[in-house]
């Protein structure tokens, strides 16, 4: 097949890259932009492991193809923390313990920062179902749901502080 | 208990940070210059003889650099214990199940990889399947490998006491079956390897594995090498829960086509494969009969088992013995007999998984005593207490309780989840609650192989410049957290901050550890830590107190500086030293103190490199009868819970409402962690007990094969979980600590099952607890059709 030249925005960077019309999105961050720490765990949209932001949304990167994403902003693990600090999602994700074997955790991540910026105050059941598409062997969920409602007061905190 | 800064705090992971941002390196987001993939063809039969294999027209694709069968690799016989080697790289002339490995190919690109696979010609023959582990016992079965007959690759035969002269003593008996089905591991990082060879024949593979030094030895036995040419490197892996104990033959495959291409070569299991390859949970069939006295008083157990295990042993000869003899305890149980058995089928091969061979035989049991407490007219927990051993006491099968914190989980439960109240008064229809115990070894006892090796050995480094601290382990850390358990013992016997400890483990070439399996690393390595890290503490307070001229009993390290008797000494010339070595430096040592960084590069200037060893090997454990090895340890954890579920009587869904778990790990050296540790073992047993299991096609093939018919929780499926940590002191274990990483699942599957009695009155025998198996069970309890 053909390779056809695209531009990729990722993390606030443009990249040019010539891709082949059935590569997906995931294979073009992790293999031709080096972004690993978007995870396969599946490849077929069961997991979450390859969760992204797409214009803001979360989606499986896995699911989507890297001509579809052409123009559109894509936002990685590697895009979410600040330059000198880490977001309150991740920097509530240490705290509360939420990371065992990590695979799940960028996704998880990315699913929590995109129901936080849709819900700001959601409760444990609304968190529940903001990552229910994220798939965890190791934690339980628990510490995850606590770090994100932590996460949470904490945004509303620098909001406030900010505001 | 001493006074720690470090220790029993809730630290937060050392890998945490990197995880977290997507920094953290798992194997396949490794690449090396000019490396190839790997990929396999699979048997797509579950029993044929191989009549017919081409690869002449995989090898002349362009960009395919090597194709691989028996023909090539040989028929090296390998496995998990060497009293079962039964397994080869490549299937030789016989396929054994669907997924059997018959050839691999590396090329410049997955692409051209999967395209070659699908020029490979392979002919078979089929053979008649056998996919049911009762009917492979039958004398005219097929039989899948010449050295087992009737099918059955282990037995054990023990019997403790008399159980039929006990027979007469119990005063309500029952007999009971529970069948379950062999499940997966469901761990999210797919299986991945990264092999290369160097110039001098050196193999070095970066794996996805829990035991980096079992799989060196695989590795160097198959590839005839010696065991010192092969390193392998555990970088972050993304769960393991066993599965991941053993060497694969997608490891083995990978490092042969590195060997036949001479360049680095990258396999990577789908998700399809991971289910083929399994090595997870077995199934089992257990029947057992028990019983008690009118007083509770727990008289006998006859029990038997078998066991499907799938077309190879791996685990099997160790799942079996586990699945007897760890129901020796937490109760006083004179009377004992087991009889097990672990059969082959054409089916993916069954291993190790959480709570290695013993959930199910657990869930059996304490289900079963559950029923018995109600026909004498007792309370369950009150039953449990009656029969609860303690420290000290010993099992019926020699199994030494050295910490037993059994009646303080049973008690934290009863307490936290209103078990009293809630049991006292009627339950609204399909309201339940059920209770259950749980008891695990804290590390195998014995090696997988007969040695006398070491279990593990760590090297603590300081660094020649001074300050940072380096652990060096071939631990393997695989998401439970262990190298932040290591660093947090060393931080605490140097008196430093977790920070300037760094951790480099799961690396064959650093030390000897038998990896992350039998839920060994806290207690083991752990011990190891604690004694390199004295022996350097040691080292550095003789050369100050050499400088300072007092007895170096005077001194301590602690908050990251030296003391005196409580006081600062006269350590001015040493600090004028350190300063004088770094002029221009921007942070120098200051306060009132000697610092630990300046106190370490003082001792490198006086002694060299300052390096400290530790090393743990268990005392000799166990009794003196065929598999009395299987099942001893240095101590038990132990474990609690109360679930309370909604069964909805029309469709037969199960909603967890509650769960309350409680577990004895000893002193808890990171009480997030072991938190994390309870929290994930009820998750992955609530779905063991309510959703998971493989399905097969009626010619063996697995048609459940990926995450979404294979269902594991979601967040949405699971209850708060309280968790409560029951501390007891461990004299075997480092600090007291001891297990919590597969404890920690055995109450859930039983106190589920006892939930869902209390809630229906219908005792299920066979797992999971789907809506159909509920709502069948519902019907046949009516009368209904």
């Amino acid at each position: 097949m053909h390779k056809r030249l695209i531009e990729l925005h990722v993390n606030g960077q443009r990249h040019e890259i010539a891709v082949a019309p059935n590569r997906t999105l995931l294979d073009a961050l992790r293999v031709d932009l080096g972004l690993t720490g978007t995870k396969q765990g599946c490849g077929v949209g069961d997991c979450g492991t390859c969760t992204v932001l797409f214009d803001g949304r979360p989606l499986n990167a896995c699911l989507v193809l890297a001509v579809q994403a052409a123009g559109h902003e894509i936002t990685t693990i590697e895009g979410v923390a600040g330059s000198d600090e880490l977001h309150p999602v991740q920097q509530a994700f240490l705290d509360h313990g939420a990371v065992q074997c990590g695979f799940c955790t960028p996704g998880m991540v990315l699913s929590s920062v995109a129901l936080l910026n849709h819900n700001p105050s959601p409760t444990h059941d609304e968190i529940r179902v903001g990552i229910s598409g994220n798939l965890c062997r190791c934690t339980g969920y628990q510490k995850i749901v606590e770090a994100v409602s932590d996460a949470a007061g904490r945004m509303a905190v620098e909001e406030v502080d900010h505001g | 208990m001493a006074e720690h800064r470090i220790l029993n705090t809730r630290a937060i992971k050392v890998d945490a940070a990197d995880k977290v941002t997507g920094a953290a390196v798992y194997t396949d987001d490794m690449a090396l210059p000019g490396m190839l993939r790997g990929a396999i063809l699979h048997s797509p039969l579950a029993h044929a003889r191989i009549t017919h294999l081409d690869c002449r027209a995989a090898r002349a694709l362009p960009g395919v650099e090597a194709v691989i069968t028996a023909a090539e690799v040989g028929d090296v016989k390998y496995g998990v214990s060497p009293a079962r080697y039964d397994e080869t790289v490549f299937a030789v002339d016989r396929v054994r199940y669907v997924g059997d490995e018959v050839a691999a190919v590396a090329a410049v690109d997955l692409e051209t990889a999967m395209s070659a696979l699908s020029l490979i010609e392979v002919e078979y023959e089929e053979l008649p399947p056998v996919l049911e582990a009762h009917a492979a016992m039958e004398p005219d079965a097929p039989q899948l490998h010449e050295e087992y007959r009737d099918n059955i690759c282990a037995q054990v035969h023990q019997h403790f006491g008399d159980v039929d002269a006990a027979r007469a003593e119990a005063d309500a008996i029952r007999s009971d079956t529970l069948t379950s089905k062999m499940q997966d591991g469901a761990f999210l990082e797919p299986q991945s390897a990264l092999a290369r060879f160097d110039h001098r024949g050196c193999l070095t593979m970066w794996s996805s594995t829990q035991v980096p030094h079992y799989v060196q030895r695989t590795l160097a036995m198959v590839l005839a090498l010696r065991d010192d040419q092969v390193r392998v490197i555990k970088p972050a892996v993304g769960g393991g829960f066993g599965p991941k104990a053993a060497a694969s033959s997608m490891e083995l495959i990978t490092c042969l086509l590195a060997r036949a291409t001479r360049r680095p070569v990258k396999t990577t299991l789908t998700r399809e494969q991971v289910f083929l390859h399994s090595r997870a949970r077995h199934q089992f069939f257990h029947t057992m009969t028990t019983g008690v006295k009118k007083d509770g008083t727990l008289v006998f157990l006859d029990h038997h088992n078998v066991m499907d295990g799938g077309a190879y042993s791996s685990f099997g000869i160790a799942s079996v013995y586990y699945g007897g003899s760890l129901l020796g305890g937490p109760y006083k149980l004179p009377n004992m007999r087991y009889e097990g058995y672990r059969v082959v089928t054409n089916k993916p091969a069954s291993g190790a998984q959480r709570g290695h061979g013993a959930v199910i035989a657990r869930a059996l049991f304490e289900s079963q005593l559950d029923a018995l407490a109600e026909e004498i007219g007792m309370d369950p927990v009150e039953l449990r207490m009656k029969n609860m051993m303690s420290a000290g006491d010993v099992t019926c099968n020699e199994l030494n309780l050295s910490s037993l914190g059994m009646a303080e989980c049973v008690q934290g439960v009863r307490d936290r989840s209103g078990w009293v109240e809630k049991r006292s008064k009627p339950r609204p229809t399909g309201r339940g609650i059920g209770m259950a115990c749980g008891f695990f070894v804290s590390g195998a006892g014995y090696p997988i192989y007969r040695s006398r090796t070491p279990h593990c050995t760590v090297v603590i480094k300081l660094a020649d410049v001074g300050g940072r601290v380096h652990l060096l382990s071939g631990s393997a850390d695989i998401g439970q957290g262990s190298d932040t358990t290591f660093a947090m013992i060393a931080a605490e016997v140097l008196g430093i901050p977790l920070d300037d400890i760094t951790v480099q483990s799961g690396d064959t070439a650093l030390t000897v550890d038998l990896g992350a399996y039998s839920s060994r690393q806290t207690l083991m390595t752990g011990h190891a830590t604690k004694e390199a890290a004295e022996s350097v503490r040691h080292q550095i307070l003789a050369v100050v107190a050499e400088k300072l001229d007092v007895p170096p009993e005077d001194l301590q390290l602690v908050d990251g500086v030296v003391k005196v008797r409580g006081g600062a000494g006269a350590f001015e010339p040493l600090r004028t030293e350190y300063i004088r070595e770094h002029r221009g430096y921007h942070d120098p040592p200051e306060g009132p103190f000697l610092t630990f960084r300046e106190a370490s590069r003082i001792a490198f200037l006086e002694r060299g490199t300052i390096v400290g060893v530790g090393s743990y090997r268990p005392p000799p454990l166990g009794g003196s009868y065929k598999g009395a090895a299987v099942g001893t340890s240095p101590a038990y954890g132990c474990s609690a819970q109360v679930v309370e579920v909604d069964v909805d009587l029309e469709t037969g869904h199960i909603r967890v409402e509650a769960m309350t778990d409680a577990h004895d790990c000893g002193y808890a050296i990171n009480r997030t962690s072991v938190e994390g540790q309870m929290q994930g073992s009820v998750c992955m047993g609530l779905g063991e007990a309510l959703y998971e299991q493989i399905q097969y096609g009626d010619r063996g093939q697995v048609v459940n094969a990926n995450l979404a018919e294979y269902r594991i929780p979601t967040a949405m499926d699971m209850p708060p979980v309280q968790t409560i940590v029951v501390e007891s002191h461990e004299p075997n274990g480092p600090f007291g600590a001891k297990e919590v990483g597969e404890g920690a699942i055995m109450p859930t599957i039983p106190a589920l099952l006892n939930a869902v009695y209390d809630a229906t009155g219908v005792r299920f025998d066979e797992l999971p607890l789907t809506p159909e198996r509920i709502l069948m069970g519902i019907h046949e309890d009516r009368g209904e059709d």
